[in-house]
């Protein structure tokens, strides 16, 4: 069954779950709509509880949705679940491997309920395991691994047999910086080599920033944002300038005159430093410098800063600046 | 064909896991020799007590332990799937492509071979205490002994599976236990009982199950006794296998 949009890998339309829990109905995720490109590779991001998991639930066909529709690698998630989990990969947030279990075996029979000959598996199995540092586990009980080896021994079950399409549940959770540095490797490896398409969530904003193509941002079951870094950095808070003056008594008029300048929101004082935002501060400096300079301001210094994904996260989420804007 | 492969995978992968505990394996070969030594004794007195039925005491007793083995050699192993799913090897296996049947029959299918493999040591025991039956009956029993383990792996999985708490799962196991085991002449022939638990006890399927298997063992293969037996104890598959598809299709749900 072809898709309606041949490069969509994943097109779903008013997506949503409500959990029956004992009396109150959830609403985890509430009619959501996602698009994802063949080859990107999308970050998800939200707080806890957003409806991360859920989602990516819905969409590898482990849970059925309360309402909407979705297709997934070329096939209705509704009609043709089989043919979804044929062609995806998954890491569960919280893995899937036995204690009593030993590593190389649970690769192999993971591999070979997708129709995968066991030598292939055992072969790709070993190569995986070596691309992300785990030469010399495969005779190890998976309760006798570390938590960041075992995260990484279930990212390689869920790539073992090369999915076009893979779901990855906060992978990254209990690495240490180098093996998330060396899976970030890997999954660019894999898009850039195999083409794959990576959907990750993730806690990390630099992992995020650094890894995904583009971003989605969940919060209370709703999509509340989606975007490039750029243009999610862009179209929130904008940049922050911090002037110090050389006269504190000489704030009040400072913060009157830039407040006028095009963009700029209300100008906070504090003793000598005036803080404001403007849409882009590279360029609105030279303005501010000239229009201080000409009203015989003097200025002790001056500090520009690009907003992170870190603010964009919280002023799209967070309660603090939410708190502050109000 | 994907079907038999995706079983086979599994069925290995249990197995695998089962050999890798040799407590386990221990105890499970230990149990059925215990009963036969510290209970088969017990029951040669009691078979010279009027009204015990036909066939010397190891024919009667024998087939009752044979059917307890089917039944609770295999009603624990829900526990086992507790296990797995709460460490995400359900889910895991449920979002590859394999067959639902082949997820939950591939473990029954351990199961019912350990099961087998019990009742064979049981009857060599037995053997080695006096029992002298024709081969045809080893095979019948073992096979009755494969229906019943089958039939209550499946059963145990489904219950477990929906449960998801061994607190739960623990008490509901111990509840129908009970009454299956005294009220089906397992241990000792009903034909000892009073009217009235006669009566209670024809209302339980796996009696009929431990009668038709008794029959067997006095050499009645081609008996109603034994048609009945077997059709319950097919039944009981039937309605394991159902309820355990039910029950992994609905973990999607
Ligand atoms: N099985 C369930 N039954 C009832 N409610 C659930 C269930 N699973 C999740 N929820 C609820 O649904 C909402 C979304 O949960 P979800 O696990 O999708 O969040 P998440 O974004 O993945 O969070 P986290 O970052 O903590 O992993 C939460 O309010 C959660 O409590
Ligand atoms: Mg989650």
């Amino acid at each position: 069954m072809p898709t309606p949009s041949p490069d969509l890998i994943v097109r779903a339309r008013g997506l949503k779950r409500v959990y029956k829990s004992r009396k109150a109905l959830i609403e985890a995720v509430r009619g959501i709509d996602i698009d994802v490109r063949r080859g990107e590779i999308v970050g998800f991001l939200g707080p806890n509880g957003a409806g991360k998991t859920t989602t990516l639930k819905m969409l590898c066909t482990l849970l059925e949705p309360t309402g909407g529709e979705a297709q997934v690698a070329g096939c209705d998630l509704l009609t043709d679940p089989e043919g979804v989990r044929r062609r995806i990969g998954y890491v569960s947030q919280s893995g899937g491997t036995l204690g009593d279990a030993l590593a190389g075996n649970e690769v192999v029979d993971h591999a070979r309920l997708y129709g995968i000959p066991k030598r292939t598996a055992i072969e790709r199995g070993k190569a995986l395991l070596a691309a992300l540092d785990l030469e010399g586990i495969w005779d190890r009980k998976c309760n006798a691994l570390s938590g960041g080896q075992r995260r990484r021994l279930d990212i390689v079950m869920g790539l073992i047999h090369e999915p076009e399409l893979v779901f990855l549940d906060e992978p990254s959770t209990g690495l240490d910086p180098q093996s998330r540095a060396n899976l970030w490797d890997h999954i660019r490896k894999l898009r850039d080599d195999l083409g794959t398409t990576v959907f990750i969530t993730t806690h990390y904003m630099d992992e995020a920033d650094q890894l995904a193509d583009r971003i989605l941002i969940i919060d209370h079951g709703e999509i509340v944002a989606t975007g490039t870094q750029e243009e999610l950095k862009k179209r929130v808070s904008g940049d922050a300038v911090t002037l110090t003056l050389a006269d504190a008594e000489k704030a009040e008029v400072a913060a009157g005159l830039l407040g006028e300048l095009p963009g700029a929101d209300a100008p906070i004082i504090e003793d000598a430093v005036v803080h404001l935002h403007v849409p882009d501060g590279g360029a609105a400096l030279p303005a501010i410098l000239r229009l201080l300079d000409r009203n015989a301001i003097e200025i002790a210094g001056v500090a520009v800063k690009r907003p992170t994904l870190d603010d964009v996260f919280l002023t799209l989420t967070g309660r603090s600046l939410r708190d502050e804007a109000a | 064909m994907r079907f038999l492969s995706d079983t086979y995978v599994v069925f290995l992968r249990a197995l695998r896991l089962s050999l890798t505990n040799p407590t386990w394996m221990f105890i499970s070969i230990m149990q059925p020799i215990l009963y036969l030594t510290l209970f088969g004794p017990l029951l040669l007195e009691v078979a010279k007590t009027p009204g015990f039925p036909a066939g010397d005491a190891w024919q009667v007793f024998v087939p009752g332990l044979l059917v307890q083995l089917g039944i609770f050699g295999t009603a624990f192993v829900g526990f086992g799937i507790i296990a797995e799913w709460r460490s995400g090897v359900i889910d895991r296996m449920l979002v590859t492509p394999a067959s639902r049947w082949a997820l939950i029959g591939g473990r029954v299918l351990h199961d019912t071979l350990l099961v087998i493999v019990q009742g064979l040591i049981l009857l060599g025991a037995a053997y080695v205490m006096g029992l002298r039956v024709p081969w045809s009956v080893v095979v019948v029993g073992l096979f009755v002994v494969g229906l019943l383990g089958a039939a209550f792996s499946a059963l145990s999985y489904a219950a477990a599976l929906s449960l998801k708490s061994e607190n739960a799962f623990a008490p509901l196991v111990n509840m129908f236990a009970l009454p299956i085991l005294l009220l089906s002449g397992i241990l000792l022939p009903m034909s000892l009982a009073p009217f009235w638990l006669r009566i209670v006890s024809d209302a339980n399927p796996i009696k009929h199950v431990v009668e038709g298997l008794r029959a067997v063992f006095r050499g009645e293969i081609a008996s109603p006794e034994t048609a009945i037996g077997v059709v319950v104890a097919l039944g009981f598959l039937l309605l394991g296998a159902w309820l355990g598809v039910r029950v992994f299709k609905a973990q999607t749900k």
